[in-house]
């Protein structure tokens, strides 16, 4: 058993996201006619139903909308690593995703803290995007 | 509602309801022998027997919940619904029992629902459930950063409303301190002994700021309820309960999806069901509202309208959810202290169904003529609002 939990990325759609994170880039998906982003990333747009969709790096900057500090464990690879962050970021480019707030104590994480993106390696040469104090 | 829509307001109540529960929180039967069980007891309850069933409504279990139950049951029913939408499923098939038994579609429809969560020596969903065919945003996007399910995404939601609105972790224990209160009331509830706000606070954090106090149960249950046609109705055993109106709503299926934590969709679907009702917050002598944490409870206050966006804490301090308080909430003691099994939706329906007729004992509300049964399923992502009457609103 490896001691990271290794996100699945066996659909197509979201292959140039995780091929995005080999290089620390944080890769969003933006509809190729009217340009919206959408996330998670999908097959086709939905701004535009069904119409070709596109990818841009985002900044990699943003805002902690929620925060929980997780005392009791997620699952089984996290049982060493309470307690720790859970949140939701909103990304400047406006898009909101989930991640860990590191590199500080986790009580002093704030809801309208400003973040950025740091990267933590995956066994097979992916990498999570998490966010610290910018 | 469509501006064409059919009002059915009346034309549908529940007669029989029936739910098996234990204070030790175990049951020591299978989910099958507990589904015949519930169904037997709610046709009983109703003055009916199997062979007048011609509707049946499962959710969960598989994709083919309701064929797989009718086919154990062996009955041919002429309605099968086995729409899942977790723990507000049993809401939603009220819904569509009541527009089933009103146009013709069946005359007798049951819902059933059993699971044992506590004698599997488990928990129930993990949220990485799901096809394996299709991208799974949860497993993908959320568990790599070790979010508990569902408590974490019920946490986040709290967070962003205390941040924004400045609610409390003493007004949200309070919900828990009133439904406590209901639950010593009930002989069957699994936790009767009383709490204090304190209590709830210093009991052991789980993920900030929900604290073990703020959470559900996870205990085995199973309930069944019965619907027929108001004319049926009339000649059964019991007064029947009547189906007044029923909304729906769905904004997103992970938290990350949620549009704004602090607004669930019960904005959609209880004024939806309000107004196909007639009625208006102020007219619900009894809420049955699903309790998976202190938090639901306090948004779907807001959402249905009993006070404003924001003014949840503020409402629900004073105790006025209790026994004794102005808007009798959870009195069968909840998913917090009374049972909850996974999907909780059931457990609102049949305790709204006692209070009507005036069959809940000890805890029994006074003048309960219109209950709201509100369900909340996935992490705050379906929500779907029943209201039920006595004879005296239609």
């Amino acid at each position: 058993m490896s001691e990271i939990y290794e996100p699945p990325a066996d659909t197509p759609e979201t292959q140039p996201y995780w091929d995005g994170t080999r290089e620390k880039k944080l890769m969003l998906q933006v509809c190729s006619s009217t340009g919206k982003y959408q996330y998670p990333p999908r097959a086709a747009s939905i701004h535009d139903l069904g119409g070709p969709v596109e990818w841009r790096e985002a900044k990699g900057t943003g805002t902690v909308y929620a925060a929980s500090v997780h005392h009791v464990p997620g699952n089984k690879f996290m049982r060493d690593k309470v307690p720790y962050v859970v949140a939701l970021i909103d990304l400047e480019e406006g898009m909101r995703v989930m991640s860990n707030v590191v590199n500080c104590p986790p009580d002093d994480v704030r809801v309208g803290m400003k973040v950025k993106v740091t990267w933590k390696d995956l066994p097979d040469g992916r990498a999570l995007p998490m966010f610290e104090p910018a | 509602m469509g501006a064409n829509a059919e009002n059915i307001r009346g034309k549908a109540a529940i007669v029989g309801a029936a739910d098996i529960v234990s204070p030790t929180g175990q049951l020591d039967k299978s989910c099958r022998e507990l589904e015949m069980q519930a169904i037997r007891e709610a046709l009983d309850d109703a003055g009916l027997s199997l062979s007048d069933v011609d509707g049946l409504l499962v959710a969960g279990g598989s994709q083919m919940a309701a064929l797989e139950t009718a086919a154990y049951l062996g009955i041919e029913p002429t309605y099968i619904d086995s729409s899942m939408t977790g723990g507000s499923s049993y809401e939603i098939h009220v819904e569509h029992a009541m527009n089933a038994v009103a146009h013709g579609h069946c005359e007798v429809a049951v819902s059933v629902y059993a699971a044992t969560p506590r004698s599997a020596g488990g928990r129930f969903g993990r949220g990485g459930g799901g096809d394996p065919f299709r991208p799974n945003p949860v497993r993908e996007f959320e568990m790599p950063y070790g979010v508990a399910l569902p408590i974490g995404s019920y946490a986040l939601a709290a967070s962003r409303h205390m941040a924004e609105i400045g609610t409390t972790s003493e007004q949200l224990a309070q919900i828990a301190v009133s439904t406590r209160a209901w639950a010593g009331k009930n002989p069957r509830a699994r936790h009767r002994d009383p709490i204090t706000v304190d209590d709830v606070i210093s009991s052991q954090m789980m993920c900030s700021p929900l604290h073990k106090l703020d959470c559900c149960l996870v205990v085995d249950g199973a309930g069944a309820i019965v619907v027929t046609t108001a004319e049926r109705a009339k000649d059964l055993k019991k007064p029947p309960v009547y189906c007044l109106g029923a909304g729906t709503g769905a904004t997103h299926m992970n938290i990350t999806g949620m549009p704004d934590l602090t607004v669930t969709p019960g904005v959609l679907s209880g004024p939806a069901a309000f107004e196909r009702a007639g009625i208006k917050p102020s007219d619900v002598d009894l809420l049955m509202s699903y309790d998976s944490f202190t938090i639901t409870v306090l948004l779907s206050l807001e959402d249905l309208g009993f006070c404003k966006k924001g003014e949840g804490g503020a409402f629900v301090e004073d105790g006025k959810l209790g026994p004794g308080g102005a808007l009798p909430t959870n009195t069968n003691g909840g998913g917090l202290s009374y049972c909850h099994p996974g999907m909780y939706g059931m457990f609102l329906l049949v305790e709204a169904t006692k209070q009507i007729r005036g069959d809940a004992e000890d805890r029994q509300v006074d003048g309960v003529d219109i209950a709201v049964a509100h369900g909340s399923g996935g992490v705050l992502s379906a929500m779907s609002t029943v209201v039920l009457g006595s004879e005296a609103t239609l």
